[in-house]
């Protein structure tokens, strides 16, 4: 792979994250936002599998694959599992923000994203370092997504859109964390996943939908 | 001395996999292990975490250096020693005292296996020398103790899960991102780690505005988990759902296993980016936990969410003597987080068994508890006492010297404020659990001897006077106690 090829591919994989993240905040069917995030998880996926490549690291190689499994297939599929009812696909029903404003939110945060990582773009200029601000805007995202929209599911893809952005950060700039630690996180992720699927059911089953404005009762 | 330390690293292994072990038979014997077995796994698990930090503290102190095993990923010096050791005791008070003694309902082996996941997920938490694995620990406590959160299946329940685990996991998640920036450091300055003690033996040069930048993040992240206002709005209502031995163990040490990510991250950046930033960080957080924990306590009309909020103003006050620094404040923090466990753990079993009791944990409900039911009314009274911060009480020993600490480091106007607070804080526990606790019988005609003096309690007492007598005792603190305390504050004063 030539110092060129290796620059567009991991330009066009930080394209694809961005984009993709950009699309999950703009659409509002759920079974979208889920299909949208397993295009980010091969992304992702794709994109250690670059760094791997071009570092001749074998472990960086196995944590792709890793990285695909899990983003790519596993937890969309969860994901898939927790919007099954009986009322067919899913809509965000009541957004607290609005289509156009939650877009030109995303354009402020991923200015903010770019002040962010200034002291890791100080760090050199490689093609990896020159794109962690897109890991920045896609952890910055998912907060938006978790703190506006107010359905279960929702918030799970918000949760996960965070966490692909904090791994883009983690593989951009350190090519990843080290291996035991990697293992560690993946699977207290799918866990943490699995976990809020079924408290998701749990709430369906209790209150009628998994809108989480029913939850107000604990309060001071 | 080679067998010795063979011998050790046995030891640095033992709370995580007898907890493993312990948890997969008591979920996997689904049914045929006896009931007696599955009430008391907790406790037994605590008993072999409490003798493992015993014995690790002894031979900290005894060889002078930290212990370790697995290459360097398992390591105990003075502070992961004095930590796991509290989590033994702690967790031995919570799980020995809160095993129900009726009959029925009979034990759920899921609750078991999870209460015995989640304190070999604290063990590995301070014993890990490696801040990613201290993450996976951290995060592992939540995923645990989530269903324990949402146990009783009620409404309530279910709701204060779902939001301890997404501002749980988002809060820890912030942290990974600072812990990930802080390893991008690491290696470019050519030491790729993650390992404390490699970054205190090298001192490579570390970029300080990333650092700055990751140590503001984890800290944020894991002052999340440590209930730290702003970020405290999940933990009264996971701490008065979970059943009372797991609130006691949620407050009483995931509470402080979490503020010793903080105390990691910050002798791991000091060096690099001095204090200056992470002391404004704490000591804000700090004082704002003190105040609202001040202010929800003077209205609040439940038992458990009185003591979960005095528990926000405790790990305040733990984040105020992070913000000091220096040895003092540091072993004073330590004894703090030891005294308030023992107290926490003792409070919130007894208030399990005040609901078991009386049906309720509404203030308003409950009445002339001293006179009325004595059995469980004295723990209750002695543990507040004991959080009020007074003595002959450790809390109070070591809220004093904190006080002294940030005089001598010139912070005057920030103890005088912490001392307001905690004023503050005491007339308001005092307000609302006086009136549940005091009165003579004679004020209430309608009650007139129709009950005789109820000196029962629902579970096993001498584990609460234990700890309530440890709490006493901890603030005389001498001989190896004290060397093991300002040994682990050593560990965490390293002179930029």
């Amino acid at each position: 792979m030539t110092e060129s090829t290796y620059a567009q591919l991991v330009g066009l994989c930080a394209a694809v994250l961005l984009l993709s993240a950009v699309l999950i905040v703009w659409r509002r069917s759920l079974p979208a936002q889920i299909r949208l995030l397993a295009v980010q998880g091969w992304a992702l996926g794709v994109l250690v599998a670059v760094l791997g490549v071009h570092e001749g690291d074998v472990e960086l190689s196995l944590v792709a694959l890793l990285v695909l499994a899990l983003k790519g297939v596993v937890l969309p599929r969860v994901l898939t599992r927790a919007t099954v009812t009986e009322h067919g696909a899913l809509r965000e029903e009541t957004p607290l923000v609005n289509t156009t404003a939650s877009l030109i939110l995303l354009a402020l945060l991923t200015m903010l994203a770019y002040v962010v990582s200034r002291p890791v773009l100080a760090l050199g200029s490689t093609s990896p370092l020159a794109a962690v601000p897109v890991g920045f805007a896609m952890t910055l995202f998912g907060f938006l997504v978790l703190s506006t929209r107010r359905h279960a599911v929702s918030q799970l893809i918000g949760f996960l859109l965070l966490d692909n952005g904090i791994g883009t950060v983690a593989f951009l700039t350190a090519g990843g964390v080290p291996l035991v630690v990697e293992l560690g996180v993946s699977l207290d992720v799918l866990l943490v996943v699995l976990i809020l699927q079924v408290l998701t059911s749990r709430i369906r089953a209790e209150f009628g939908d998994a809108d989480l404005d029913d939850l107000t009762e604990l309060r001071d | 001395m080679a067998a010795d330390g063979y011998l050790m690293g046995t030891v640095l292994l033992l709370p995580a996999t007898s907890c493993l072990l312990l948890g997969v038979a008591a979920a996997g014997l689904r049914g045929r292990t006896p009931d007696f077995l599955l009430r008391y796994t907790g406790a037994l698990a605590a008993a072999v975490v409490l003798g493992s930090g015993l014995a690790l503290a002894a031979a900290v102190l005894d060889q002078g250096r930290a212990v370790t095993t697995l290459s360097g990923q398992l390591r105990a010096d003075a502070l992961s020693a004095f930590m796991l050791a509290t989590i033994g005791v702690v967790g031995l008070t919570a799980t020995w005292a809160g095993a129900p003694r009726r009959p029925q309902p009979a034990p759920s082996p899921s609750y078991a296996a999870l209460v015995v996941l989640f304190l070999g997920a604290m063990s590995v938490a301070v014993l890990a020398d490696n801040l990613g694995v201290l993450w996976v620990a951290v995060e592992a406590t939540t995923i645990a103790t989530a269903f324990l959160v949402g146990h009783q299946r009620s409404r309530l329940a279910l709701e204060a899960a779902w939001k301890y685990v997404v501002l749980g996991s988002v809060g820890v998640a912030i942290a990974f991102l600072g812990i990930v920036l802080l390893y991008a450091a690491t290696r470019s300055a050519g030491v790729a780690t993650l390992s404390w003690s490699t970054l205190h033996s090298t001192h490579p040069p570390l970029d300080p505005q990333l650092v700055r930048l990751a140590a503001a993040l984890a800290i944020l992240g894991f002052a999340t988990k440590t209930g730290l206002a702003p970020m405290h709005s999940w933990l009264p209502d996971a701490h008065s759902q979970a059943p009372a031995p797991v609130s006691g163990l949620m407050s009483g040490v995931l509470l402080s296993v979490a503020f010793y990510a903080i105390l990691r991250i910050q002798s791991v950046a000091a060096p690099v980016i001095g204090v200056t930033m992470m002391r404004n960080m704490l000591a804000t957080a700090g004082l704002l936990s003190l105040a609202v924990a001040t202010l929800l306590m003077i209205a609040q009309r439940d038992l458990k969410r009185l003591l979960a909020y005095s528990s926000v103003e405790h790990v305040g006050v733990l984040a105020l003597a992070a913000a000091v620094g220096g040895p003092l404040a540091m072993a004073a923090a330590l004894l703090h987080v030891l005294g308030h466990g023992l107290a926490k753990a003792t409070a919130f079993v007894s208030a399990g068994w005040v609901f078991e009791a009386e049906g309720t944990t509404r203030l308003a409900d409950l009445r002339l508890l001293l006179s009325r039911r004595p059995g469980i009314a004295v723990p209750l009274v002695a543990a507040v006492t004991a959080l009020l911060g007074l003595p002959p009480f450790s809390l109070f020993f070591s809220e004093v010297a904190i006080v002294v600490a940030g005089f001598q480091r010139g912070l005057g106007w920030l103890m005088a404020a912490m001392v307001a607070l905690l004023t503050g804080a005491f007339v308001a526990l005092v307000r609302r659990v006086a009136p549940v606790v005091f009165g003579h019988r004679v004020e209430d005609p309608d009650h007139e001897d129709r009950e005789a003096v109820d000196w029962s309690a629902p579970g096993a007492r001498l584990p609460l006077v234990l700890a309530l007598a440890l709490a006493a005792v901890a603030g005389f603190a001498a001989g190896p106690f004290t060397t093991l305390l300002t040994g682990a504050a050593r560990v965490l004063s390293v002179s930029p």
